[in-house]
């Protein structure tokens, strides 16, 4: 029996429950950081270090089983699964976010400037000096005055940035299946560098939000949102960069095949779910 | 097989790890079916406990036992743990078990993965479990979480919230996992159509899972950052709206409920029409109504909330839509019966708690029916009715369904016979001592009793003693299941089983034609034929 046909059952891991405990200790740093314990810097320190470890270990394993030939069509198939449903249940935590958005900007922000109040006028009562206008800190002034982000500056060039990437990205793969190994590589080399140029911009931007337009994440609803969209964005660019990374690092070593490639596509998969979040991103949060 | 391929079984060999390690690092779908069972069984006597405190303290008016502090703590604790980390990883250890051998397969698609959604599920309840020792005690205002209450806790909130981003964590890995082993593992000639029920409603499960659980992990991930990172995502004062977070929390908790009822109906149909020795009446119109149920889930959420406050067409929408979930679920109902019709039936225990379950949790879904409709749910909003009523649909529902589905493949898994005696034993005491538990609660409600108290008005006095001493009955006659299982792990009646253990089941689905108990791997190679006789 030839390991290509029949499905790979590994007979034990080690690595999730070692990513686990990473996890968990650093959950348990982070909680007790928020809580005020002096000891949960360490505990995460330590918690990220166990975890990332794991990653490094369960990923060179899968790696040089792949390039043994252990996996035949039909792991393929369950690894694009696994990665498809993957991203759609990180659509749905995005979507939390826009929902919550809409749910502001389009719900809320009314109720609270007295639209549907009955006789009684509770607006009038409770904030009679509220106007309902988005962007907005709410009736509070929450986090005091700030300066709305605009649309056409950095982020507009964000978005460009991002969109090539997608292009190389796109490139990189025509590249493998075309047996390219150097447009592979290329192209692979100028995603990842669009990638960290985006998560730049978007620091340069942060800062400027906080030292010169007073907008934080502490800005009422306005600054809620849209720092806890485009950050969990840039996260999501952070890791898929350094996915890519890895994918870069193992095709200048020569691994990929065209019909053998899943690590790439799974990537490039990722890749583009968090092209089409910032295009979201860049019309519900910034344009509109 | 010849010399150089035992070579090469060094890398996949055929048996498990030695000793305590087996357990920790096994990518076996049996092995991790096992400890997923096993931790349900612990948690459902952690939650069970926590609820026998919640029934001591309402056994008479006053207070007696707990400070309302605690108590609060008890009944939001009771539900996550039975939620987290009873019934759903129940469910989800009976998936690993049965359907690689339901579907001829030979393990989950993800075997690695499996064992980390198990783990994940551990530290989860962890650290949940943790935060009863912390300062300022466990969260206490409620399961659902709602703000601001629930910006009260104390050192425990982070820890909640992160407990809920691994169980999160572990059943989104664990749907994952379920999908591509359905889609990808069946044995070429089990069509989609052919496939046993349980099979069908794990399916449909698992999508509802991989849908809302980043929906709830985003909710606490705002409370998170409400309470410790100055946002406004629900404090009016920023421009935000408390009311929000009952919308997401619901729109994941509607969907949620069912999860836990959805591979319940999967079981209850795979066992009814073996004991009717009958095939399962409409097959088709099951697998069509279960994803009728799941479409629904998602848009009905706000029936939870009609006392919160909303435009009155949102009122009407929610009131009509949920009454349209009456439709599907009948189906189901009627095909059960409709199974049962001129069957050969006979009531061993998996039929005889099967049975309970379609006329119990039929009168759990009626007192759904009463209180969907709006204006009458006004009356019944926060009080005992809403308790009694869910607590019909899953204690004498999912409960109930998972002891039947213990009883009825305990002797595939362990090749021994349980006590059957003893079994019906365990069945009339928990049939008869669950009503007494709940049914009260329906008057209480209905009289006016708010739910989450500890204290109350002395004219609920007699219905909450009746209720307690249901509840006094009802948790430790369960403890005759780890007996019974527990006997039947070492050895059971003496007696041996077959393969089909039970009469003809071996023409209901592929599990029965394998050995009793299965060997570690099974269906290396998959069957040539499967059974077609379930539908």
């Amino acid at each position: 029996m030839s390991t290509n046909d029949a499905y790979y059952i590994p007979n034990k891991a080690v690595w999730p429950i070692i990513g686990t405990a990473g996890l968990l200790i650093t959950l348990i740093g982070f909680a007790n950081h928020l809580n005020g314990n002096s000891i949960g810097p360490t505990l995460m320190i330590m918690g990220l270090i166990i975890f990332i470890i794991m990653f490094a270990g369960w990923f060179t394993l899968q790696a040089n089983e792949s390039e043994a030939g252990m996996y035949n069509h039909g792991v393929g198939i369950s690894y694009r699964m696994g990665m498809m449903w993957f991203i759609f249940s990180e659509i749905m935590f995005f979507a939390v976010f826009f929902g919550t958005l809409w749910y502001t900007r389009n719900l809320s922000m009314d109720w609270l400037g007295g639209i549907g109040d009955g006789p009684g006028r509770s607006t009038e009562m409770l904030w009679p000096n509220f106007e309902a206008v988005w962007p907005t800190n709410g009736p509070g002034n929450v986090g005091g005055d700030f300066e709305e982000m605009g649309a056409f500056g950095l982020p507009f060039i964000n978005t460009l940035l991002l969109l090539s990437s997608g292009v190389t990205c796109t490139w990189a793969h025509h590249g493998l299946l075309a047996k390219n190994r150097d447009q592979l590589i290329k192209g692979l080399i100028a995603t990842v560098s669009l990638g960290f140029l985006f998560v730049a911009c978007q620091a340069f931007e942060y800062y400027e939000a906080y030292h010169e337009m007073g907008l934080t994440l502490g800005s009422g609803v306005y600054g809620s949102t849209f720092f806890m969209l485009t950050g969990f964005h840039g996260f999501h660019v952070c890791v898929g960069a350094i996915i890519l990374s890895v994918v870069l690092f193992r095709s200048w070593k020569g691994h990929f095949t065209p019909e053998n490639h899943f690590a790439f596509e799974g990537a490039a998969w990722y890749w583009h779910f968090v092209d089409v979040v910032w295009l979201g991103l860049f019309i519900f949060v910034y344009i509109i | 097989m010849s010399a150089v391929t035992a070579e090469h079984d060094d890398h996949h060999d055929h048996g498990p790890a030695k000793g305590i390690l087996r357990w920790i690092v096994t990518t076996n779908h049996k092995d991790i079916g096992t400890l997923y069972l096993v931790f349900a069984l612990t948690m459902f006597f952690v939650g069970g406990s926590m609820a026998l405190i919640i029934r001591a303290e309402l056994f008479e008016p006053g207070m007696q036992f707990v400070d309302p502090q605690f108590f609060n703590s008890m009944t939001t604790m009771h539900a996550l743990v039975m939620v987290f980390g009873a019934v759903m990883p129940a469910f989800v250890g009976l998936a690993n078990w049965m359907i690689p051998m339901m579907i001829g397969a030979p393990d989950m698609a993800l075997p690695r993965m499996n064992n980390m959604s198990f783990w994940m599920l551990v530290a989860g309840i962890l650290l949940l479990a943790s935060t009863l020792f912390m300062e300022g005690g466990a969260p206490a205002a409620g399961w659902t979480l709602y703000p601001p209450l629930v910006l009260q806790t104390g050192t425990a909130l982070p820890f909640a919230i992160f407990s809920v981003h691994l169980l999160g964590i572990s059943s989104i890995m664990g749907a994952i996992n379920i999908i591509a082993t359905i889609f990808n593992m069946r044995a070429p000639a089990m069509t989609l159509m052919k496939m046993p029920l349980f099979v069908w409603t794990w399916l449909i499960t698992a999508f509802l899972l991989i849908a809302i659980m980043p929906v709830f992990a985003g909710a606490v991930t705002m409370l998170l950052t409400d309470r410790f990172f100055d946002t406004s995502f629900f404090d009016a004062a920023g421009g935000g709206d408390p009311v929000l977070y009952q919308h997401i929390f619901w729109f994941f908790g509607h969907p949620e409920v069912y999860v836990m009822i959805l591979p319940t109906f999967g079981v209850a149909s795979t066992i009814i029409p073996v004991f009717a020795r009958k095939p399962l009446f409409g097959y088709a119109s099951m697998v069509y109504a279960t994803a009728a149920i799941a479409f629904l889930s998602f848009i009905v959420w706000a029936h939870h909330m009609f006392t919160v406050g909303m435009p009155i067409a949102g009122e009407l929408y929610f009131m009509y839509a949920t009454m349209l979930i009456a439709i599907p679920t009948g189906v189901k109902i009627f095909n059960w019966t409709a199974t049962m019709w001129k069957g050969s039936m006979t009531f061993e225990a998996p039929m005889l708690f099967s049975i309970a379950f379609v006329v119990l949790f039929t009168l759990g879904g009626f007192t759904g029916l009463m209180m969907a409709i709006a204006p009458v749910d006004f009356q019944y909003h926060d009080t005992y009715f809403i308790v009694a009523h869910f607590h019909y649909t899953l204690v004498p529902a999912s409960i109930f369904i998972l002891m039947a589905a213990g009883y009825y493949w305990l002797p595939k898994w362990t090749g021994n016979m349980y006590d059957e005696r003893l079994a019906q034993l365990h069945f009339w005491l928990s049939a008869i001592s669950v009503n007494i538990l709940f049914f009260p609660q329906h008057f209480l409600g209905l009289a006016g009793m708010p739910r989450r108290i500890p204290d109350y008005a002395v004219q609920f006095a007699d219905w909450n003693m009746i209720s307690s001493i249901g509840a006094f009955i009802y948790g430790p006659s369960q403890l005759i299941f780890v007996y019974i299982v527990y006997k039947t792990i070492k050895g059971g009646t003496g007696e041996k089983v077959t393969d089909e253990v039970w009469e003809g089941a071996s023409k209901h689905g592929l599990e029965w034609t394998l050995p009793s108990p299965p060997p570690y791997h099974t269906f290396t190679t998959p069957p040539e034929k499967v059974p077609t006789e379930h539908f």
